[in-house]
């Protein structure tokens, strides 16, 4: 760290000698410009800035096609309400995902805390609203704890465990529930006015995503726990090696994955106000796939929660532009599948491209 | 003998050379899947004697109907998963194949030529994951959970909410049919050809002893001459093909193609497999333990569906077979490290300097 220190040169000095693009300073040698440039440099690379473009370009075209996709109180509020449920778990997915794991269970968590909020309002009709999302938020992470044990301990890829939990989960909601339906009218006002009110144009419920994200983003960037998630992501031996609690910190991403969950199992009642069985099936792979979009790398180690909250937006987006678009939304999934293949080639396509750089620059010293 | 040395060791994949010091018999007997084998068999004699009507004509038949789809998608997701890769994609090429047999046979081309069209479907599918995992390079996790979305995505595209249910009867009884006079489905001759193939592919040939050294170290397996990047594209053609089979007899056998068919099949397929034991790691399973694992999950649902219990208990099993299948080495090997040393595995005679620090 102070070796750098010394060795930078000042900024003058610095330009006079820059003889490589900015691109291939900011992989060699980041400390070679000046820190506006640098930052500048990495915002307008990142992959985030590319999924984001792509996100402003399908808004644009369905608002010219039809001006109330966006420019009327229904059309904005539903572009910043539908992704905010989806939002939750892909922040939490990608979490996990950068420790090298995967949460499958997901969907079945939010199943289960769904039926619970619908119950808890059944059997308590006076319970606060507050205590109702925390219950729903422990309800998750104990069931997030389960998961982080049987991975941290059992030596078992996440992928089997939180498969199996999903199943399980699902099972006992289900067993739970039996026939039940929550509807509406089981529901108070005030709790489904949660699901639809906003501040200033913006849904409760988004705002509580994006205060949610921008924890969580600022918790990975910043602190030292964020910082050894992406350490434990890049090689789980060497953080073993290294130290690092590398089980304390798997138990803290799943808890925060299923806590994430459970809320958003609250907020989808809240938002719909009616829970059957089929809440939540088949989200866990919405929530990987808008992880995987906005860059998150399936083998841990790098990618942002920003870039997932991108990446969940852009998919829903995508299902509600596509009539807009002329094009049936039966083809919404076939649209995403394209845009994951389309993500992961060009994130192998850069990886390669920063490899050669990088030996390059290499045996040029 | 290490295994003294780390409590708590996660269950590596690698077989130790005391492996091999045992008696043939106790090898073959006390491995993972004959543990397997005698469960199914256990809860198949339990069944028999204690369900009503599981002994009933129909019951045989229904299940082998109902686990036939699972039964020949797990064969190629055995070898894959041997690989150390994945494939969710197979009931998305399942649903494929199910609405173009529909869509083709519906604008008057016959079963057949149907068939032969959703089966080189299923191979084009395959053959894009292959490539993109094979040759480009790219994760298989990632890669089949985008082409999970493509495939359904153009099945349900094609289709929309509706269903094609015109099938001739003559089609349609090819697949609800029994071998003659016996409770046997007509689809087990094909599976079982199948069978016979895979077991012979996996367990005596090279290209078989080439999947197992990919699984456990893939450059090695470069270095002693295994074609990689073939073997993995073969695989996932493989697994295109067979599941696009497993979605025509699902469409004959319901009558119905439909862009939805056979949703969620990927994690019963995968969650079967494990269970039989196949390492998610790579390089360990073997395909008698696979079929049981299929078996298992077939009679405990039967079973439970007879006995008027819901769909979700069976989730719930499944679910905990499945994480108690994984978990238990390690607990077992926990224990077996803190337990006093006569109680673990059979002496060596260079345990025994051992045996007093594993006692500490």
């Amino acid at each position: 760290m102070s070796h750098t220190d010394i060795e930078r040169p000042d900024s003058s000095h610095d330009d006079s000698h820059t003889e490589v693009s900015a691109s291939e300073a900011l992989l060699v040698e980041p400390s070679r410009l000046s820190p506006t440039r640098r930052a500048l440099t990495t915002v307008l690379r990142s992959r985030e800035l590319s999924i984001f473009l792509v996100l402003v370009a399908v808004v644009v075209l369905a608002t010219t096609k039809n001006n109330a996709f966006l420019f009327s109180s229904d059309g904005w509020r539903n572009f910043l309400l539908n992704p905010s449920i989806l939002l939750l778990l892909a922040v939490g997915q990608a979490v996990v995902i950068i420790t090298r794991n995967v949460d499958l269970s997901v969907g079945s968590v939010m199943a289960l805390t769904a039926y619970l909020t619908g119950r808890l309002f059944i059997e308590q009709p006076n319970i606060p609203i507050v205590a109702v999302l925390a219950a729903c938020l422990l309800l998750g992470a104990v069931l997030g704890l389960v998961n982080g044990v049987l991975v941290a301990y059992g030596g078992v890829p996440a992928l089997v465990i939180t498969l199996g939990t999903l199943y399980i989960y699902r099972g006992i909601m289900l067993t739970w529930a039996g026939s039940d339906r929550i509807n509406a009218g089981d529901l108070p006002r005030e709790f489904l006015q949660l699901g639809t009110r906003s501040v200033l144009g913006v849904p409760l419920l988004t705002i509580l995503a994006l205060v949610v994200l921008a924890i969580v983003g600022y918790y990975l960037y910043t602190a030292r726990g964020g910082r050894e998630l992406y350490a434990i992501g890049s090689d789980p031996d060497a953080a073993v090696l290294y130290g690092l609690p590398v089980r304390r910190r798997l138990l803290a991403a799943f808890v925060l994955s299923g806590a994430l969950a459970g809320l958003a199992g609250a907020l989808y009642t809240a938002r719909y106000g009616t829970v059957s069985s089929s809440v939540g099936l088949g989200i866990e792979l919405q929530a990987v796939a808008a992880a995987v979009i906005g860059g998150v790398a399936i083998f841990g180690g790098s990618g942002t929660v920003w870039g997932a909250a991108i990446g969940a937006f852009l998919l829903v987006t995508i299902n509600r532009a596509l009539p807009s678009l002329g094009i049936e939304d039966f083809w919404q999934r076939a649209v995403v599948g394209a845009l994951i293949l389309g993500a992961i080639v060009l994130d192998r396509v850069l990886a390669v491209r920063q490899a050669r750089k990088l030996a390059e620059s290499r045996d040029h010293s | 003998m290490t295994t003294t040395q780390s409590p708590a060791a996660p269950a590596a994949p690698t077989r130790t050379y005391a492996d091999y010091s045992a008696p043939l018999w106790r090898r073959w007997l006390l491995t993972r899947e004959m543990a397997v084998i005698a469960l199914t068999v256990a809860v198949f004699v339990y069944a028999t004697i204690n369900v009503d009507n599981f002994d009933g004509p129909l019951t045989v038949k229904f299940l082998l109907q109902d686990i036939a789809p699972i039964l020949l998608i797990a064969l190629p997701m055995t070898l894959i998963i041997i690989t150390g890769e994945i494939d969710l994609s197979v009931a998305s090429i399942m649903g494929l194949s199910s609405v173009l047999l529909g869509v083709f046979h519906d604008s008057g081309m016959s079963i057949p030529a149907a068939a032969v069209l959703a089966l080189l479907a299923g191979l084009a599918c395959g053959a894009l994951n292959g490539f993109l995992i094979a040759y480009v390079g790219l994760p298989s996790l990632a890669v089949t959970i985008g082409t999970l979305a493509l495939f359904r995505g153009i099945a349900v595209g094609l289709l929309g909410t509706t269903a094609i249910t015109e099938f001739t009867d003559k089609w349609s009884d090819l697949a609800t049919n029994t071998i003659g006079e016996s409770r046997i489905p007509l689809v087990m001759i094909p599976f079982a050809v199948l069978t016979i193939a895979f077991v012979v592919l996996l367990h005596f040939s090279t290209f078989g002893r080439g999947i197992y050294e990919i699984g456990l170290n893939d450059e090695a397996a470069h270095f002693t001459g295994v074609n990689v990047a073939r073997t993995k594209f073969i695989l996932f053609v493989l697994s295109g093909v067979v599941s696009a089979f497993a979605g025509i007899y699902f469409t004959l056998r319901y009558g119905s193609a439909r862009g939805d068919n056979a949703t969620g099949y990927e994690l019963q397929v995968i969650a079967a497999v494990l269970l039989g034991g196949v390492s998610i790691f790579g390089g360990r399973g073997r395909l008698h333990g696979v079929l049981a694992g299929v078996v298992l999950i077939g009679v405990i649902s039967s079973a439970l569906r007879l006995e008027s219990v819901t769909v979700n208990v069976t989730n719930i099993i499944v679910g905990l077979l499945l994480v108690a299948s994984v978990i238990l080495p390690s607990v077992l090997a926990w224990t077996s490290s803190r337990l006093p040393r006569k109680a673990a595995t059979p002496p060596e005679s260079s345990s025994t300097p051992n045996a007093a620090s594993a006692g500490v």
